[in-house]
């Protein structure tokens, strides 16, 4: 009954949710979710780099998200403006400036709303190569600074005092989170990628007393939602991406019902 | 005889430049950011066992002064020195912590990095909070928290305590049952404490030296000193600095006391 595309679909979106479990909860804890948004939003420049230098996109992607991670980073340290207007101006920009540079390729067509929604049902063996990789890569570089950014996660300060090297470990999870982003594009696509990172998380929050068992439920969640998603696709036709979300938030919702009883 | 005369000598000369050695010490300490002076000329030293309370009124700069000593903010001129091997604890005034982050104070404990391990256990229980020990970081009151706080910063083994602001938003019971304990630190472990206060009344009795700032020292001594200096007058008002030194006499007979405890040990 299922088709080779969907089983790949399945593989993908397994892959994707087990990354962006760990990722999503200090995304969550550290109040990032307009950050990765920011970065999600320049994945379109990222496409055009990528027809630019004839490399693949998920690397393109990659290479612009590393790009803003650092060009956010060094900002922090200007007292001009607030992190969020300065977010903003950095996420539209690079949406907008993607749309324009994709615009100037003649001879470029691509699938605007895949990019904008993900479409998982198109993976290829090399967007599952990349998944595993690239998100095997992220998984093993956050639980090298796993306890370092825990600490840093409850006070910056105190953690430097201690002799945590705040501003490295920072830059490597900077880095990881752009990594994950990059990966996350294909199933979900850039304006719902922070909702894979953020919807799970929330809803092991209620049912984890540990940062750990947060970070692992919240990978469970994410694989019912991208079964659920996947599934409520295949049945009923509706595009893969939001089917995902939804499932997500189907479950956000059940784990308040459940808690309250 | 002489041989005792000459050991005692020497040991009251030991005694004394051990005692006298500062642990940190600040020089001329100016910082200046987009303009405005937040500190100037700032001389400040810590010895081994001392409490030093710095106090001031709102945005005098309390809190970036103990930023420059722990090292967390460069001043634009001057040098903090730090004795070597010399271990610093911090108490920060309050944390952050996300109400998502599920934490408990054991964990929070435990992601101290500290010499040697400890049961967590006996040392809430020696800072009087063992009950919250399972409790979420959210949950404590203020004076739980610091109290764990000051848990985590004492499983380092520190020479020096740095607290900032430890009885902000804490009941006035409370507040003498914290400087209480600050002093009992001071007492059984030596470690030199270093605080930043605005309330005046209470963390007269339980300090050795007092730094009166607004953005520059306005002046410095005995708690009995600082009051009737007409620098601290003008800076709280009149009002506050009688009623505080109708406080100090009152208290005077312990103030002498705790001098002379620590003058033994």
């Amino acid at each position: 009954m299922f088709d080779d595309f969907l089983i790949r679909a399945l593989i993908g979106g397994v892959g994707v949710a087990f990354v962006a479990g760990p990722f999503g909860s200090f995304v969550v804890w550290r109040r990032l979710a307009y950050f990765g948004d920011t970065l999600a939003h320049s994945a379109l420049l990222g496409v055009a780099l990528g027809f630019i230098l004839h490399i693949n996109l998920t690397l393109g992607i990659f290479i612009i998200c590393q790009i803003l991670a650092v060009l956010l980073f060094v900002s922090q340290y200007q007292r001009q403006l607030a992190s969020d207007t300065l977010l903003g101006i950095f996420s539209h920009g690079a949406l907008s400036l993607g749309l324009v540079a994709l615009a100037f390729m003649d001879d470029v067509r691509i699938d605007l709303v895949g990019y904008l929604f993900g479409d998982i049902l198109a993976i290829s063996r090399t967007d599952l190569i990349w998944i595993y990789g690239a998100g095997g890569i992220a998984l093993i570089g956050l639980m090298f600074i796993w306890k370092p950014l825990l600490s840093i996660t409850i006070h910056e300060d105190l953690a430097r005092v201690e002799g945590i090297p705040v501003d490295r470990v920072n830059w490597l999870f900077l880095g990881l989170i752009a990594l994950t982003v990059a990966i996350m594009m294909k199933v979900v696509g850039m304006l719902l990628v922070t909702a894979l990172l953020i919807i799970p998380a929330a809803t092991a929050r209620r049912f984890a007393n540990t940062p750990e068992m947060m970070a692992i439920l919240s990978i469970f969640v994410g694989f019912l939602s991208v079964g659920m998603g996947l599934l409520g696709s295949f049945y009923y036709d509706t595009p893969s991406g939001p089917s995902i979300v939804v499932a997500g938030c189907l479950l956000f919702i059940l784990s308040i019902i459940f808690q309250r009883k | 005889m002489e041989c005792l005369i000459t050991a005692t000598l020497t040991f009251l000369y030991f005694e004394n430049i051990y005692m006298n050695t500062a642990l940190l010490s600040l020089s001329a300490i100016n910082l200046n950011i987009g303009g405005n002076h937040l500190l100037e000329n700032i001389d400040l030293t810590l010895k081994k066992g001392e409490i030093v309370t710095v106090v001031g009124p709102n945005g005098a700069g309390k809190t970036t002064l103990l930023r420059v000593a722990l090292g967390l903010q460069k001043p634009t001129s001057g040098q903090v020195k730090l004795a070597p091997n010399v271990t610093i604890g911090y108490v920060p005034q309050k944390l952050h912590v996300d109400p998502t982050f599920p934490i408990t104070v054991r964990r929070f404990l435990a992601l101290a990095k500290c010499k040697n391990a400890l049961n967590f256990n006996e040392l809430l229980a020696d800072v009087g909070a063992e009950h919250v020990i399972d409790s979420p970081l959210q949950n404590l009151s203020g004076g739980e928290l610091q109290r764990v706080l000051m848990a985590r910063a004492l499983m380092r083994e520190p020479d020096i305590l740095v607290l900032d602001e430890p009885v902000q938003g804490v009941d006035v019971h409370g507040q003498t049952e914290l400087y209480d304990l600050i002093s009992r630190v001071r007492n059984e472990r030596g470690c030199a404490i270093l605080m930043v206060s605005h309330d005046l009344h209470l963390v007269m009795a339980s300090t050795d030296r007092v730094f009166c700032l607004n953005r520059h020292i306005c002046c410095s001594g005995t708690p009995e000193v600082v009051v009737s200096d007409p620098a601290y007058s003008q800076l709280f008002g009149e009002h506050a600095a009688n009623n505080l030194a109708i406080y100090i006499h009152e208290k005077g007979q312990k103030t002498k006391h705790v001098c002379h405890d620590q003058g033994v040990n």
